[in-house]
Parts: C-alpha cells; structure tokens; sequence
C-alpha cells in the first residue's frame, strides 16, 4: 500500500470515530467501544475495498457488506455517510424517534445496508446465503462479513461456518473484530472461543490472523484471500487483533465501554483526542506522517 | 370417501412444476424426504440447497438469497422451521419484509407417533403475533396448490403450515379459487357459523350434516388465510347467525379461534366457542386416534356447537 493511501484511509477511519462517538453522544446509548475497534477495517472497506454505489445503494452487481455484530452501527453509518449513501448531517439523528439510523442496522431504511442485522449469528448466515446465489448465478460481486468475538459464541455462526465450508463460497470473506471483550469482560474468561483461526479452518475456511489496525496488513490479507478463494473455492476469515474502544484514551481496552454513551465531560475528552488526531491526519495527509 | 392426499406432497409437486417457469431458491433442512421438497431438488438441483440439521442458519441464508431478489421456500418440520428457528424467521425475515416462503410441514397433532417434542400446535399463534407475517394453513391438496401458487405472486414474508397426515380433497380444483386473506363461504347456514381451517373444514362439513339432526343449520366457512384474517366475512356471518364456532388443529390459545375472538369482541360481541388443543401438549398415537382423542373432529365441533346453542 502506498503511503499516501494509507494517510488517506487514516484519515478517514479517524474521521468515523469522532463521527461514531459524537452520534453516540447525542443518541445517550449506543455502542462505542466495538464502533471504535472496527474503524479502519470500515475505512479500509468504505474507501478502498468494496465496490458499491452510493448513488445507486441496490445495484445488483455491487459488492455485499453485512455487519453481523450490528451493535456497532455507529462506525458503519458514519462510514455510509462520509461515502455519500446518506448526509452525514443525519448521523446525529441516531437512535432517535422519526430517524431511520435505528439502534442497529435496517436494510429497508438506511442507504447501503445490505442486510438487518443486530441479533448476533444471523448476519453471517445471510451472508452466506448472499455468496451463495453469487457463485452459483455467476454475479460478480464478493460478500463481506463483520463478526464479534464474542459472537461466535453463536452456534449459529458455526452452522454458518460449515455451510459456507461445504458449498465452497470462495466469494465470501468474513472478518472477526477480535478485540478481546464482551459485555462481561474478557471472552476468554466468559466463554472462550480461541483458537478462532484454527476453528474456521477445521470448518473448511482459509484463516489469516492480522493487526485489525494496520491497513497494510487488512490489504494483504483481503488480496490473499480473494486469491485463495479464487483458487480453492474456500471462504475466508480474517480475525482483525484490535483495540476496543481505540482512539479515546479512557475507552481503550475496557469491557465498560461495550454498550454506554460518554457524559458530557466524558464526552469532551473525547471529542478533544479524536478531534486532535482527525487533525494530525489532516495535516499528515498534506506532509506526509501519521501518528493516528 | 374423498381420495387423500397429504397438503405436504401437493406442496412438493406443486413447487416442482412452478421451478419450471419460475425463477425461485427452496431450501431444506435434511427433511426433504418428509417435507417433499426433495421432488425440486432432483429436478433442479442448482436451486436446491440442503442446509443440514441447521435450521437457524437455513432461515438466516434464505433471508441473504432473498436480498438479492429471488424468492426463497424453506421447509422442515413446523417444530423446527418455526419453533427452533423463530427468532431468526422474526429479525432476519418479517422485519425486513424478505421474500422468504416458510412453509412447514408436520404442523399440528397429526405428527402422531413421534409425540409432543414434535406436534406443534403453537405455530399459527407465534407466526401471526409477528408483524410483516401473512399466516396460511390450507386445507387439502387442491388447497394447498392454489395457496402455493399465490404465495410466490405475493412479495413478502409468509409461513404456510402443511401437514404430514393424509387427509381427504375436500375442493375440486375445477372451481376452486384461493385468494389470500379472503375465507371462502362452503355452506351457508342461518344459526351458527362454523369458521373452520386446514383439516378441520373437513369435519366441520361432516359436522354441519350431522348439526342438521338436531334441527341447526349451520353455515361452514374455510379460513385459510390466518393473517390477515377476512374480518368483513367473519363479522357478517356473526351477524347472521349470533352464534360462532372456531375449529382448528392447533392450540386454543392464539390461533384462529383467538383471532375471529379479537374481531368479535372489538366489533361485535358475539357467544362463541373454540375447537382445538385444549392448551395441553400432546401424546405420541396414530393420528386418527389422536384427532377423536382431542375431539378434533365432527363430533368435537357438534358438542361444542350444541352447548353453545343450549339444544
């Protein structure tokens, strides 16, 4: 990746946190902490990976996203805004009365939601079925899936696993947000569900593990899945190792920042780290250095 | 006596000629055999998918196919595909209005041998409490292939119960004419008003003979649409008559009886009373035998209709 894409994708992923934790802000609940870890993924996605169409959201050939943990559709509605499916004017409407960005993600409201999600398991199934009607009707698009940690510990998401595995759907590519935390406390200590690349294997997937925040790592790990699927016909994880909560200090690694909006003092440390970083990228982008 | 033919086998015929000029996905759950759905996919395998024993995960998929535009069948016994699978069938499907058929077969009592763990009587009430559902339980064959039929022309999310047991063709297909969310008046009749639904119409025709005896001309109407209920017919047959009584075979809490009861009650308060599972769980016995022991038959809709009626 060049570097000056990678300021760019900075940018942008710095941009749908600040976006992210102010909707919350304004919304008084919400989910900050897993909006936070999936950030660069979404920025990498939303402006480098997936081919879609904000002027025409139900283009049948485009690439499918589904964010199967939908709690975190604070950072996926910032992404579909700042990309131009809806004005970002609206993000602040969250979870509000009259809004269409409801407290988890509705395919028949919000432009570029290509499936309802929000009860955990199910996201991945439709993406599977998404893959599935691709492969064998020739389209041209791939499926994109986002899953919690602590959502495989869903069985569905391992009856989706093995359907994926035995009909070969090459087409889809899944990743894990594995930021190590669930609402109470570490998934390894509230049911563990490691060795996670290991497991999606023994189902038939191609598995990489990647830092979930660097974009250089996202790029070759998609490309080499994309090949692979290509190849082999075997769908593929990418288990992101991130942060939750990254890019405000007081959120960074903490189970208590899973599902609860930031008060107002709360809410100005925040604003005040993600807007300084937004602005390092800023400045980066036209010189050159990142430190976000 | 009629020819019998089970609702599930005129469902898996009636997918596998409509496959021919239609474009549409079916989906089982390791139950083809059973459900019938396995006469499609040997005819057109590249649109058959066979998910395993994984139904929530087969309601799920259905509800990704469906996004892209085709519209998609899903069977499996009633317990599984809607039981097992609800909550999947109300987020994946009914809330975003996704072209997913759920039509299960085994609904009701009639399971038989297999027992409680597998009868169940509840699906009609959990489908129609689910905002988005149209709730279908056909009759017969003749029934269930214009049912079958209206439910791909119609765009959005249904379930349709079927069952296992064969049951006789009460409708000549000659003339029979299904519209959906409409009931279809069989027999008039001036002192009570029978709504019947799936198997029971038979019964509730065989019991309309016998009412005669006993000096009560009762009118038989078919509802084969549960949700949304035909409210218009269901109230001028109330008026008509002062007198109604629901059968069906399914508990008596939530299904057709509870839905022709909210209706009466809001509009037209009406004395009624209810044929069907007494709010029990079931037994493992022949159908047969469980149909006459629960009194879901001809003479389970006379002693109800007749208490009613004080004769």
């Amino acid at each position: 990746m060049q570097t000056a894409q990678a300021l760019l994708l900075a940018e942008r992923a710095a941009e749908i946190r600040l976006r992210a934790v102010d909707a919350i802000y304004h919304a008084k609940s919400g989910h900050p902490g897993g909006s936070l870890s999936i950030a660069d993924l979404l920025a990498f996605l939303y402006f480098q990976e997936l081919r879609v169409n904000p002027a025409d959201p139900h283009w049948p050939a485009r690439d499918r996203f589904v964010l199967s943990k939908g709690h975190c559709c604070p950072a996926l509605y910032a992404a579909l805004a700042m990309r131009g499916f809806f004005p970002v004017e609206d993000l602040n409407t969250l979870r509000k009365l009259g809004s269409y960005l409801s407290g988890h993600p509705d395919m028949k409201n919000v432009p570029g939601v290509d499936m309802s999600t929000g009860s955990l398991g199910q996201g991945i199934s439709a993406a599977a079925g998404m893959a599935l009607v691709g492969k064998r009707e020739g389209a041209p698009y791939r499926v994109y899936a986002v899953l919690g940690d602590g959502e495989l510990q869903e069985g569905q998401v391992w009856e989706a696993a093995m359907f994926a595995g035995h009909y070969r759907l090459g087409n889809l590519i899944a990743f894990v947000d594995f930021n190590r935390l669930q609402i109470d406390g570490d998934v390894r200590q509230v049911m563990d569900p490691t060795p996670i690349d290991r497991k999606f294997e023994a189902f038939g997937w191609y598995a990489q593990v990647v830092d979930g925040h660097s974009f250089e790592q996202i790029e070759s790990a998609v490309e080499a899945a994309k090949r692979n699927g290509e190849q082999t016909g075997k769908p593929s994880v990418i288990v992101c190792q991130t942060v939750k909560g990254k890019g405000v200090s007081f959120m960074e690694d903490q189970a208590g920042w899973h599902g609860k909006a930031p008060k107002q003092p709360e809410y100005e440390v925040a604003m005040r780290e993600l807007t300084a970083t937004l602005e390092d990228c800023r400045k980066a982008t036209k010189g050159g250095v990142c430190n976000g | 006596m009629a020819e019998k033919i089970a609702t599930r086998v005129a469902y898996g015929n009636t997918l596998a000629e409509l496959g021919e000029t239609e474009h549409f996905y079916v989906m089982d759950a390791d139950l083809s055999g059973s459900t019938q759905t396995a006469i499609f996919g040997k005819k057109f395998p590249e649109r058959f998918i066979n998910c395993g024993i994984a139904e929530a995960n087969m309601i799920s998929v259905a509800a990704g196919i469906a996004s892209t535009g085709a519209p998609v069948f899903c069977s499996s016994f009633a317990m599984f595909a809607c039981g097992r699978a609800y909550e999947q069938i109300r987020n994946s499907v009914a809330y975003p209005q996704l072209n997913v058929k759920i039509c299960a077969s085994h609904g009701g009592i009639t399971v038989g041998e297999d027992g409680p763990t597998h009868q169940f009587c509840e699906d009609l009430a959990i489908m129609r409490s689910t905002p988005n559902m149209v709730v279908v339980n056909p009759a017969d064959a003749t029934e269930t292939t214009a049912a079958i039929r209206a439910i791909l022309r119609y765009n959005g999310p249904v379930y349709c119960r079927l069952g296992r047991y064969a049951v006789p063709v009460v409708f000549d297909p000659s003339d029979y004419k299904f519209e959906l969310g409409k009931g279809n008046v069989l027999a008039d009749g001036k002192d009570v008003a029978l709504f019947a639904t799936g198997i029971l119409i038979a019964a509730a025709l065989e019991a309309r003979e016998a009412l005669k005896s006993h000096g009560v001309d009762a009118a038989v109407i078919d509802i084969h649409t549960i949700k949304p209920l035909d409210k218009e017919l269901v109230l001028s047959y109330a008026a008509k008559t002062g007198a109604v009584v629901t059968a069906e075979e399914h508990t008596i809490v939530g299904g057709l009886g509870s839905a022709v009861a909210e209706v009466l009650s809001e509009n037209l308060p009406t004395r009624m009373a209810r044929v069907g599972i007494e709010d029990v769980f079931g037994t493992s016995a022949s159908a047969e035998v469980l149909l006459d022991y629960y009194k879901l038959n001809a003479e389970g809709i006379v002693e109800k209709t007749l208490r009613l009626l004080r004769k």
